[in-house]
């Protein structure tokens, strides 16, 4: 893992930053030499004719905690979805770095590259333990035959119960996730997405459902991975919003309305519209 | 479609689940045990009743006690590749038969190039070719009188078959009741084409009349009673195999697709190779469990790939219980001592008895035989 916060980790192999990356070779790691980590680019997709994104444009930095705010339908989780290759656009591009082009990658291959999400509806491996849900995301060769014969080294367990501990989970490490509350599944998706070693996470309303306490912790890791990681976070919740984000995107019918810091969005006049005349 | 996987050893709390490096304990002391009594019947006890022990004697085993024990061993290896790509990965195929069927047609061919002038005709062709007026072997017959090159074809016409299918159907992101709809159409065009005489498998009496394998006369007691403990060594080396996937890492990804394959996709697992990899190993199985089966009943045809039994297949595997392995060998075992005695006393109420079976063990039982066991000792 980038365990330091400096927001240039792959510096060294950005000298191959001319050529686009043919999807297998070589450049796995993220270029971020232009500081961006994440670009869209007059994003537009439509669903039977209705425009879910129209023209979305967005820049994201590396290291930066953006949130995204916006009404319900604003196109939120479908920007996510275009993002980690769940929708493709019909017209404009989706870059990770400089040289990853999003829309051509498979959801795996996005993952792979760096890319971690999690849901608007928790999702876990029910079945399987906490420990074993942290497993099956750990950044490893995630192809068949290693898979097949992969054996837990004590690196990968300690950094494990690590996570575990990032997460509040350690007592529940035995238990199947699907016994969990809903805030501690949200929890542990979260904890996958660490195990995942992502340069980029996208967190579709990571803390809906949470108790105040939890929520209040949620906040805290988040403010605690910025820097080392980018997250980018949708949340309904204004007070979570305005607590931890560095900059604030505000979503309509699809569209970018406003971007700034909270107080900014906040005093913006068209931004006041939408969400007062809802 | 929810099962718990109790049989698995849990997690205690500040314990560590998988040692350290170490292979993880492939079963339990007490599986280990009941795997152990079961080798013991089925290779040593079983055989020593049948050839050794007088006729007249309580302790003697019948040649049709063998025979439908042998029978339904195979029915138990196609349980357990079917709770493979059913029971862990949620994929329910009703194709299953085909892929049995194809591995016993193989096998099929040897025995009856085997047969020599031995048969109706005298005649260096089978008789059904003789009576299509044929005078050589068709091109797909050549290199057959090799068991070793038929044995190869046991596994590689399901294999491939499989894999070819599956390649489309998974890349194409067929699910669920399609999935399984698409399974049963194949293996019923395949009926179709098998009954066909020009096909050149006997259409629709299939092969029979097996005279020997391997030089041996193949319905001599000996030769019964070795392919019945090849049978079961099959059937306990499967168990042995299955349990090691799914106590595998790659055991508890093919669980999570089944539980949340999107979750799958975005934790950098592409769901498609891994089922690819289930579904073929699991027509694989099935293919040699056909192949096994084969010899020991006499016979095969195309009614082996008829709709109706891929779905008896599927019945088996719930009524033993999904996702447990041992359950569906369980559950095979148990439906079809059932269907023998239901055949010979009541044969017109089979039919009936088995869907009432599906129908009370889907509503009481979802987690079937198996999961009464579990529920008992938790
Ligand atoms: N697969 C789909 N088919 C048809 N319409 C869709 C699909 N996915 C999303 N939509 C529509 O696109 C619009 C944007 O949906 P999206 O889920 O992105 O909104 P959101 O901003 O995440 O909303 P919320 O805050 O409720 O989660 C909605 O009107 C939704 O109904
Ligand atoms: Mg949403």
């Amino acid at each position: 893992m980038s365990a330091n916060a400096t927001p240039i980790p792959n510096a060294g192999a950005s000298g191959a930053s001319g050529h686009i990356s043919d999807g297998r070779v070589a450049m796995k790691g993220v270029d971020i030499s232009h500081k961006g980590i994440l670009y869209l680019d007059s994003i537009s997709v439509s669903f039977d004719g209705f425009k879910a994104l129209n023209d979305l444009n967005l820049v994201v930095d590396a290291g930066e905690l953006r949130c995204v705010i916006g009404p319900n339908g604003a196109g939120k989780t479908t920007m996510m979805d275009v993002i980690t290759g769940k929708t493709r656009p019909d017209t404009g591009s989706a870059f990770f770095g400089q040289s990853i082009d999003l829309t051509r990658l498979s959801e795996p291959e996005i993952a792979d590259r760096g890319i971690g999400r999690k849901f608007q509806k928790p999702t876990v491996f029910t079945d399987h333990t906490v420990f074993e849900n942290l497993e099956l995301a750990r950044k490893a060769d995630k192809r068949v035959w290693p898979t097949l014969t992969a054996r837990l080294d004590s690196a990968a367990r300690d950094r494990i119960l690590t996570i575990l501990d990032t997460i509040k989970l350690t007592a529940e490490a035995g238990r199947p996730a699907g016994l969990l509350s809903h805030g501690q599944k949200q929890w542990l998706e979260i904890g996958m997405l660490l195990m995942q070693e992502p340069q980029l996470l996208l967190l579709d309303e990571p803390v809906a459902g949470m108790t105040d306490d939890e929520t209040m912790r949620s906040a805290e890791l988040f403010e605690s991975l910025a820097g080392e990681y980018t997250l980018v976070v949708v949340e309904h919740d204004m007070d979570f919003v305005a607590r931890i984000a560095d900059r604030v995107t505000v979503l309509h019918e699809g569209h970018v309305l406003a971007e700034g810091s909270m107080q900014q969005v906040q005093e913006n006049e068209q931004v006041i519209e939408v969400f007062l005349g809802r | 479609m929810s099962v718990q996987k109790s049989l698995t050893p849990t997690f205690v709390p500040g314990a560590l689940p998988h040692g350290t490096g170490a292979l993880p304990r492939l079963w339990s002391g007490k599986a280990w045990a009941f795997l152990g009594a079961a080798a013991l019947v089925l290779l040593v006890v079983v055989p020593v009743c049948n050839l050794l022990v007088p006729k007249d004697s309580v302790f003697h085993v019948s040649d049709y006690t063998v025979t439908l024990i042998g029978k339904i061993m195979c029915y138990a290896i196609v349980a357990l590749a079917m709770d493979l790509i059913w029971g862990y990965t949620g994929i329910l195929s009703l194709g299953h038969g085909l892929f049995f069927a194809l591995g016993g047609y193989a096998m099929g061919m040897y025995l009856m190039r085997s047969i020599g002038r031995d048969g109706v005709y005298k005649s260096d062709l089978p008789d059904f070719m003789v009576f299509l007026d044929w005078k050589t072997y068709p091109w797909y017959w050549s290199f057959t009188d090799n068991f070793w090159y038929c044995a190869l074809l046991v596994v590689l016409v399901p294999g491939v078959l499989a894999f070819v299918f599956g390649f489309f159907a998974f890349r194409s992101r067929i699910k669920g009741v399609y999935f399984s709809i698409i399974t049963q159409a194949l293996t019923y065009a395949f009926m179709l084409l098998f009954f066909r005489n020009d096909t050149g498998f006997g259409g629709n009496n299939g092969f029979t009349d097996f005279k020997r394998i391997l030089g041996f006369p193949i319905a001599a007691p000996e030769t019964r009673v070795a392919m019945f403990m090849v049978t079961g060594a099959a059937l306990l080396g499967f168990l042995c195999l299955g349990r090691a996937i799914v106590q595998s890492k790659l055991g508890r990804v093919l669980t999570a697709i089944r539980d949340a394959e999107t979750r799958v996709m975005f934790s950098g697992y592409n769901p498609v190779y891994f089922k690819l990899f289930i579904w073929t190993l699991s027509a694989v199985i099935c293919g040699v469990a056909g192949a096994l089966y084969v010899p020991q009943v006499g016979i095969i045809n195309p009614s082996e790939m008829s709709p109706a039994n891929s779905i008896e297949i599927a019945i088996w595997t719930a009524v033993g219980g999904r996702g447990t392995l041992i359950g569906p060998v369980i559950g095979a075992a148990a439906v079809n001592l059932g269907k023998s005695w239901f055949t010979q006393a009541l044969p017109e109420y089979w039919l009936f008895a088995l869907g009432l079976l599906f129908i009370l063990v889907t509503l009481y039982l979802p987690r079937g035989i198996a999961g009464l066991w579990i529920k008992k000792r938790s």
